[in-house]
């Protein structure tokens, strides 16, 4: 469990990037941080790993509070995937997964047995293994970025735009393979994005962000959609918009759903 | 062109390949000067740029003082030095550190510098230490141009350390300042094409070792 305790982020410039922010991730859960960009949803992100220290306030993971524990061995503890994947470039695959078990000083034959375990699971066939970052596809960079957050089997996932640069199709892709993985190990995920759609598909729980980190709604994907707290949320849904507002449309090759403007959205079909 | 082939036919002449102050003698000489010379400026400059690069603290000082360092002139340098410290190796040497720092200088902390941030903070989120940080992921990555920094360091040291011979030591100058004072300008042009050759065949090292840390890095 990851708690935020009335944090604040302020700069010495002034700008408040997060005021009193409280809430709570559940263990084994995904927790979406969900708004548009500059809304402090990335710093909220940083601090649990200490990449940010919050001005006031603390963040606890179980019991502990993170000031506590010194920055590398808590980040080492801590999986992270970023945007771009941020691999080294000068490093193979395998290395580039097998980062934190080395460091934590995994002797080399072990690492290299689980970071090629690790690409099994994130879809990466064998042979990419011996590979550099820019030998690549961005879909597969962020496969191993993923893979690397994974590596030192970590309870806590921080995800921060993770797919943010990829194109929709790969997109959709990750997301499907990061709910089946989620499903075998159940992390306690905190996921950082501006797409309502992505929040909607991966989310247990999802935190609506306004400006300075002001939760705006925080619920199960059901709740923030059936019930929206206020326009807010409701506009960042696109609901009223049509985006969300969907119907059914009988046509002679079946029933199809469509938004608010008319527009095919799905089709319906029998669960299962 | 009367000159030029007098020049060439003064280092084929067997009777100045060799001995102490024989061409090979002299020609290993200078480049010996040179290596010192970057050497030493290395051992000052890289660890300040990395510093500097990697804290992104004092880039501004940095600047500056090697700014003002190349704007130094060599042979006045030389002077002042060799009147203080008398004839010898060490005068030259200084100089031709002074001249070679800001170049190495500006390699290393730019090396770190050019590196794609999100790179560095992904490896810090890792849970890489700062030490870790700079000699696994900023040194190598900055290596390149830190290369290019060392490569134009040492052409303009070849190129100056013609000057060693000014306050009595050695390398190729011995032949440019004798062929100056005794009037005999093939020796003069032997000497230049000669530091022009070591020029040339130090830059040949460089870009070999320039596109190979290129390949091995896959930074291209």
């Amino acid at each position: 469990m990851i708690r935020f305790q009335d944090v604040c982020k302020s700069y010495p410039d002034g700008t408040e990037a997060v005021r009193d922010f409280t809430l709570e991730a559940p263990t084994g859960k995904t927790t979406v941080l969900v708004g548009s960009s500059g809304c402090g949803k990335t710093t909220l992100l940083r601090m649990v790993n200490r990449m940010v220290d919050p001005t006031s306030g603390a963040v606890w993971i179980d019991d502990e509070n993170v000031a506590d524990v010194p920055p590398v061995p808590l980040r080492r503890r801590i999986g992270y995937v970023m945007q771009n994947a941020g691999l080294l470039p000068h490093r193979k695959v395998i290395d580039n997964i097998a980062t934190v078990p080395l460091l934590n000083g995994v002797p080399k034959a072990q690492a290299h047995a689980r970071a090629a375990e690790l690409m099994e699971l994130v879809g990466l066939e064998a042979r990419q293994a011996n590979r550099y970052p820019d030998q690549l596809s961005g879909g597969q960079q962020q496969r191993v970025g993923v893979a690397r957050g994974l590596a030192a089997d970590p309870n806590i996932l921080l995800m921060d735009e993770p797919f943010g640069a990829v194109d929709p199709l790969v997109r959709a892709d990750l997301q499907a393979e990061l709910l089946r993985i989620q499903r075998e190990l159940e992390k306690t995920i905190v996921f950082v994005t501006h797409d309502i759609a992505e929040a909607l598909a991966l989310g247990d729980q999802i935190v609506i962000l306004a400006k300075g980190a002001r939760i705006a709604q925080a619920g199960t994907p059901q709740q923030v959609v059936a019930e929206p707290a206020d326009d807010f949320v409701a506009d960042f849904l696109g609901l009223g918009r049509g985006t969300l507002d969907l119907h059914l449309r009988e046509t002679p090759t079946g029933t199809l759903v469509v938004d608010g403007h008319g527009r095919p959205a799905g089709r319906l079909v029998e669960p299962g | 062109m009367n000159y030029f082939s007098q020049a060439i036919a003064w280092i084929a002449d067997p009777a100045n390949a060799s001995g102490p102050n024989g061409v090979w003698a002299r020609s290993w000489e200078h480049l010996w000067y040179t290596i010192l010379a970057v050497v030493l400026a290395s051992v000052i400059a890289i660890p300040l740029g990395y510093l500097v690069g990697h804290t992104g603290r004092g880039r501004g000082l940095v600047v500056a003082s090697s700014g003002a360092a190349r704007a130094l002139p060599t042979l006045g340098v030389v002077t002042l030095v060799g009147l203080v410290l008398g004839v010898g190796l060490i005068a030259p040497m200084v100089a031709l550190v002074l001249l070679a720092v800001p170049s190495v200088l500006a390699g290393a902390y730019a090396g770190i510098e050019a590196i794609d941030p999100r790179t560095v903070d992904a490896a810090r989120a890792m849970g890489m230490s700062e030490w870790q940080i700079l000699t696994r992921v900023e040194m190598p990555l900055g290596l390149p141009l830190l290369i290019g920094g060392l490569r134009s360091a040492t052409l303009q040291v070849v190129a100056t350390a013609t000057l060693a011979a000014y306050v009595g030591a050695g390398g190729l100058g011995r032949f440019l300042f004798l062929g100056l004072k005794t009037q005999d300008y093939p020796q003069m042009l032997a000497a230049a094409l000669l530091v022009v050759v070591l020029a040339l065949i130090l830059e040949g090292v460089f870009e070999i070792s320039e596109r190979v840390t290129a390949r091995r890095l896959h930074t291209h």
